[in-house]
């Protein structure tokens, strides 16, 4: 029974009360991915399961049994930063930084959905393809809070980045 | 969270096998249960994962659409035949939670989530007649903003949150179960209970049965459609008041509606009065006003929702106009 986490394969907690989370944070030692409210309301525990997000402190790990998991651990390269780690720092995309990997992996997991027409609330036309305005960016984004409310930059590193990336 | 045992069903006949044993819950995405579970409001000995049963969205020999009960709720309010024909089942898929709980939930877990409030949650602080039945519930005199108006007992006040459910009850959508003794189809409008004396079932759904899938049937009319959803702030709420609604005129005239709330009863509200008193009269923001007083009629505000009937009305009125004037599908 294994899981595939950052290309690795690593075991399955053997008591399946164990939710992905506290996996990856206390038997991994990816402490990365962050524990904010532990009942889905925050995003902080959010990773991308085979390119999708979905949040790790409602998922039992013994449920992801085989899927490949990509935690904050696993986005730079070896030359450097993900494009969107160094655009967080470039926008103030970030104060204390607590919501940061979530974020930056939920926006990951937000431009693949963008990318194959996934409408959002907001979109006005179910059918048309997605342009990423700032409030289609931010409703998107409206499962990661942040406490410090450096919304704004991440708004702007997410549209940097990601937005720019389709407009070329 | 009390221990328990955990095993995959790889189809419907297994899961129904596994989970015919006493204090079994199936598992979707884990969204609503685990939670539960971790507050230990819910404390099943045995998990049957479901998620690897049908998720195939496929048309059927009808024109609607049937869709497999393991489906996520992205992959369902992004499928290209949904947002066409059925815009408001898209929109109020969308309007629901978050996107990582939207591509982790699936519609089975979506139908049985439970009916609930924050109350129902606080098992050290609360008294609940869902939770414990006969407790008590603290939230007709507590705080009950986002509660019930309609159909609610002196029981419970709680409301249904999904907002998917709404726009399936719209739609007519049929849910498609599996049971020890065979499978049976359920009009969706019949599936969730009124909380009456035993609020503690949300749903008429036997223990050990399965839902295989939910159907759409065809209706022309729901290609103009849509759902609003009013919330305390802008994403990620649930509903303080939510419209599905579909229209088709003739000339000026209301020739055929449908008419769904949400965030007014313990199950996703059909509005029946609302919808006959529209029917064949005008396509006016008096008319739209009136049906809705006429579905509110017998509301039974509590003390911090008398806001509610108005906010209906007024939501109704504002997303029947929008497909009036063609500025919604
Ligand atoms: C923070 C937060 C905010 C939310 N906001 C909203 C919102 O605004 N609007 C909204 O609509 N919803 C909202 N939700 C609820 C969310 O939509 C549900 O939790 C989700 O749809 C449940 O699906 P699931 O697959 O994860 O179900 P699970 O949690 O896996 O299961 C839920 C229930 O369904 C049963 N079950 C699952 N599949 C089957 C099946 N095939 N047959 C029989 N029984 C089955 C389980 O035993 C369990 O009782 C929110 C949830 C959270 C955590
Ligand atoms: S309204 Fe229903 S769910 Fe909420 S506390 Fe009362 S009995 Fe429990
Ligand atoms: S820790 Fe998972 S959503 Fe808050
Ligand atoms: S940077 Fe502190 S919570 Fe977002």
């Amino acid at each position: 029974m294994s899981l595939i986490v950052n290309g690795e394969a690593v075991a399955l907690p053997s008591d399946p009360r164990v939710s992905l989370l506290d996996h990856l944070r206390e038997a991994l030692h990816l402490t990365g991915t962050k524990k904010g409210c532990n009942q889905g309301a925050c995003g902080a525990c959010t990773v991308l399961v085979d390119g999708e997000r979905i949040l790790s402190c409602l998922a039992l790990a013994v449920q992801y049994e085989s899927r490949s998991v990509t935690t904050i651990e696993g986005l730079a390269g070896e030359d450097g930063l993900h494009p969107l780690q160094q655009a967080f720092i470039e926008h103030d995309g970030f104060q204390c930084g607590y919501c940061t990997p979530g974020q930056i992996c939920s926006a990951i997991g937000m431009a693949a959905e963008a990318g194959r027409g996934v409408p959002s609330h907001v979109s006005v036309d179910l059918g048309a393809p997605v342009a990423l305005t700032r409030e289609e960016v931010q409703e998107r984004m409206s499962g990661n809070l942040c406490r410090c409310g450096a919304h704004n930059g991440i708004v702007d590193a997410i549209r940097a980045t990601v937005a720019a990336e389709w407009a070329a | 969270m009390t221990p328990f045992s955990y095993a995959r069903a790889g189809n419907a006949a297994e899961a129904l096998r596994l989970g015919a044993a006493g204090a079994t819950a199936y598992l979707g995405g884990g969204t609503n249960l685990v939670d539960l579970m971790r507050e230990t409001v819910a404390r099943p000995a045995a998990l049957v994962d479901v998620t690897g049963l049908s998720a195939v969205i496929e048309e059927t020999d009808g024109g609607g659409l049937r869709i497999g009960a393991a489906a996520r709720n992205t992959a369902l309010a992004e499928h290209r035949a949904v947002r066409e024909r059925y815009p408001m089942l898209s929109r109020a898929i969308l309007a629901g939670a978050s996107a990582q709980i939207r591509n982790m939930a699936t519609v089975g877990g979506n139908l049985l989530q439970r009916t609930r409030c924050t109350y129902f949650y606080d098992t050290e602080g609360s008294r609940c007649n869902k939770r414990s039945p006969g407790e008590g519930c603290d939230a007709r005199d507590g705080f009950n903003r986002i509660h019930a108006v309609l159909g609610a007992s002196e029981a419970c006040v709680a409301t249904h949150p999904s907002d998917m459910c709404v726009a399936l009850v719209a739609l007519d959508a049929q849910v498609h179960v599996a049971g020890a003794g065979g499978e049976r189809t359920v009009p969706i409008a019949d599936f969730h209970r009124l909380p009456g004396d035993s609020p503690d079932r949300d749903t008429i759904l036997a223990p050990g049965e399965l839902i295989t899938a939910i159907e759409l049937p065809t209706l022309p009319l729901a290609a103009r459609s849509t759902y609003r959803k009013v919330r305390d702030r802008a994403s990620y709420a649930f509903a303080l008041i939510s419209v599905a609604a579909a229209i088709e005129l003739d000339g000026n005239r209301v020739a055929d509606v449908r008419v769904a709330f949400g965030g007014v009863a313990h199950k996703p509200w059909r509005a029946l009065k609302a919808e006959a008193a529209l029917r064949g009269g005008p396509a006016t923001p008096e008319a739209f006003h009136a049906a809705a007083a006429l579905e509110f009629a017998e509301a039974a505000p509590l003390r911090h929702n008398a806001f509610k009937p108005a906010l209906a009305g007024r939501t109704l009125a504002a997303v029947l106009g929008e497909l009036v004037k063609g500025e919604a599908a």
